[in-house]
């Protein structure tokens, strides 16, 4: 089913871009505008923060008015993908704690076994091959200081 | 005819056998940089400096100068293949490679990208041999106005950028600006837009952006489909890998384009190749016959990027060698390097250390040639990576995007922002923001308000300064045409259309 006017992603995200816009002009607002020497540290920002306020709102206004309905949104794809991001944020947090090599390995792990279905003995293969792959390319042959865990890896 | 003979004493020094050794070691170490995110050619000849001690500086030199351009022919490789540019001039190379891989074209679009480096490298060295004193006292004749209307020029590409929308285009082009506006700022000390984390006061890397945005909201965006299949289609047999006739003819015009844009612009010192990449691709886009398909996978649209990013690295080494003046990162570490030898870059260098200079441009032409042969047969290999299925894939993808992220500044903040990227990338996706323009914006925000101040400073705020100069005033006009093309696209399809329905 179609949604409503106001309640398309157009409208949604050109609110949010308003309100960052005038988040930007407030901010510019307390820095100089111009000093001595030229212009200030406000200067650039309050322009195109008065140029984001104006876009986003020509934006809200010409999507809030348009005669075409919103189109359905697929939530199953959007939590999926939402899903994804929380993983990588989480490996991302993990990094610190259990170092980067195991962190990457959980992460494949539950994107080949939970997200994608396949079976534990090809999850695991992937995660050990890949944190093993990572491990040769940049830990050895390229010696890149990676985040390691207490195992020293 | 002196050229001539200097070249060849050139060649001489190139081809001999030391030289020449060191010259693949530096063009492969410069690929293998230039594939992986994040480890650029600054950091690795940084880190090499030390070993070329022992060498003769000529040798050394050549060495180095073979990362440097053997880096910007590694980048394209995983901005085709996986969408993670592998440095920031990659990204433009994103926008249709990605898009030929997808269509099973992605051994065809290195292909291109590794002929118009080559074509656009030779083309940056002829530049550098032949009008190296000249152009060097252009650039200099570059000043503050100069350089804000080059950064305009470039900002009115997004007009080129814009997919379906043009105000959705502008306000992810302004979203750029913001952030190139966080950090300290340089002029006055005040620190913008950071919420009080001093891991902001540097201001975000250029390549977490990029990675985030165009990588990460990219993998996110496919994930939502829960796919069984392999990634991408791979077409059998060599010929199929690499480009057909019809696709190097379609790019005659792109890898001139490329060559010519990529050299002008790496001649300016701080405008880089990035910039070049962005204006070639939409110079290249104005002109064509069906700019409507720019961005869903036109040889054109890798051949410009790539050509004009190899070409940058010969007008690059004009300042550098013929002023003494870096114009980059990568540069900067050079002249470092010519000093720690005892050499000195400027007006002087050319009669000083005949040698060395001619031994390095000859050695140049080499190293092209030696790109070419080393990636060509690579292609059919690279190409095997888009055979994996995706939940294989995509794991190496978040592997690979947090070590080039991580590997850049050492600091976990940089993976956090990653991750916002990333999913701003993802947001964007889904809402049909084009991705190009608030990387445009990032690029250029900083050095076009560095420009635009420094220009009122010294007018004293006035903004006849801008106009009032020859070079910047000419700019200034043809960014404004830029802007009104749209405009008259429309018209002209109106008027063509109002033909038709008359005749």
């Amino acid at each position: 089913m179609a949604q409503a006017k106001w309640m398309k992603g157009d409208v949604v995200s050109g609110a949010v871009l308003a309100a960052l816009g005038v988040y930007i002009v407030s901010e510019a607002w307390r820095w100089d505008y111009s000093t001595a020497e030229g212009p200030g540290p406000g200067f650039f920002p309050l322009w195109y923060g008065i140029a984001m306020v104006v876009l986003s709102l020509v934006l809200v206004l010409s999507s809030a008015f348009s005669a075409t309905a919103g189109k359905t949104t697929d939530w199953g794809g959007i939590g999926r993908a939402l899903t994804v991001w929380a993983a990588f944020a989480l490996a991302i947090v993990l990094m610190k704690l259990i170092g980067f090599l195991t962190a990457l390995a959980l992460l494949t792990l539950f994107v080949v076994a939970v997200l994608y279905g396949r079976p534990l003995k090809v999850a695991l293969a992937a995660a050990i091959g890949n944190a093993a792959g990572f491990y040769l390319v940049f830990g050895l042959a390229l010696q890149l200081d990676l985040p390691a865990g207490p195992l020293g890896f | 005819m002196e050229v001539l003979t200097s070249l060849g004493h050139g060649f001489a020094v190139a081809f001999a056998p030391l030289n020449l050794f060191w010259c693949f070691v530096g063009v492969f170490l410069g690929t293998v940089v230039g594939v992986l995110p994040g480890l650029g050619p600054a950091a690795t000849i940084a880190m090499l400096l030390p070993l070329t001690f022992s060498m003769p500086p000529t040798t050394a030199v050549i060495m180095l100068a073979g990362i440097y351009y053997g880096a910007k022919y590694g980048g394209s490789t995983t901005a085709i293949l996986l969408n993670v540019p592998g440095e920031s001039a990659s990204v433009v190379t994103c926008l249709d490679g990605y898009q030929m891989a997808r269509k099973g074209r992605a051994g065809a679009a290195l292909g291109i990208a590794a002929i118009s480096s080559f074509i656009a490298g030779t083309v940056g060295v002829i530049g550098l041999m032949l009008l190296a004193p000249p152009l060097a006292k252009f650039g200099l004749s570059f000043s503050s106005p100069e350089y804000f209307a080059l950064m305009a020029m470039g900002l009115a590409m997004v007009v080129l950028l814009a997919g379906a929308s043009m105000v959705k285009a502008l306000l992810a082009m302004l979203v750029g600006l913001w952030i190139a506006s966080m950090g300290i700022d340089l002029f006055s000390d005040a620190s913008r837009f950071t919420f009080g984390q001093s891991e902001l006061l540097d201001g975000v890397d250029f390549v977490i952006v990029a990675i985030g945005v165009f990588a990460l909201g990219e993998v996110f965006g496919n994930m939502e489909k829960r796919g069984e299949g392999t990634m991408l289609p791979v077409p059998k047999g060599l010929r199929n890998l690499l480009p057909t006739m019809a696709e190097l003819k379609a790019c005659r015009f792109a890898f001139l384009n490329g060559s010519i844009i990529g050299f002008i612009i790496g001649v300016l010192p701080g405008a880089g190749s990035t910039v070049a990449s962005f204006i070639s691709y939409g110079i290249e886009k104005a002109v064509s016959k069906h700019p409507e398909k720019f961005g869903t996978g036109v040889p054109e649209g890798v051949a410009a990027p790539e050509g004009a990013n190899n070409s940058e690295t010969g007008g690059a080494m004009v300042p550098l060698l013929t002023l003494g003046i870096p114009g980059s990162g990568t540069t900067a570490i050079l002249l470092a390097a010519f000093i720690l030898w005892g050499l000195r870059p400027g007006p002087l260098m050319i009669q000083d250390n005949p040698e060395l200079f001619w031994g390095l441009i000859a050695s140049m032409y080499v190293g092209n040639i030696m790109l070419l042969v080393l990636n060509l047969p690579l292609i059919p290999l690279f190409a095997q990576i888009l055979k994996l299925r995706e939940y294989f894939l995509y794991p190496i993808i978040f592997g690979i995007s947090i070590v080039g992220v991580y590997s850049v500044s050492g600091s976990l903040f940089d993976c956090w922002l990653l991750a916002v990227f990333g999913l701003l990338g993802y947001v964007m996706r889904r809402l049909d923001y084009p991705s190009a323009p608030l990387i445009l914006g990032l690029v250029l925000g900083d050095s076009m308000e560095r420009a635009l101040r420094q220009s009122l400073m010294m007018s004293q705020g006035d903004l006849g300064i801008l106009v009032s100069r020859p070079i910047s005033a000419v700019m200034l006009l043809l960014t404004i045409a830029l802007l009104f093309l749209p405009l008259f696209r429309k018209a002209n399809a109106w008027r063509i259309k109002a033909i038709e329905e008359n005749g």
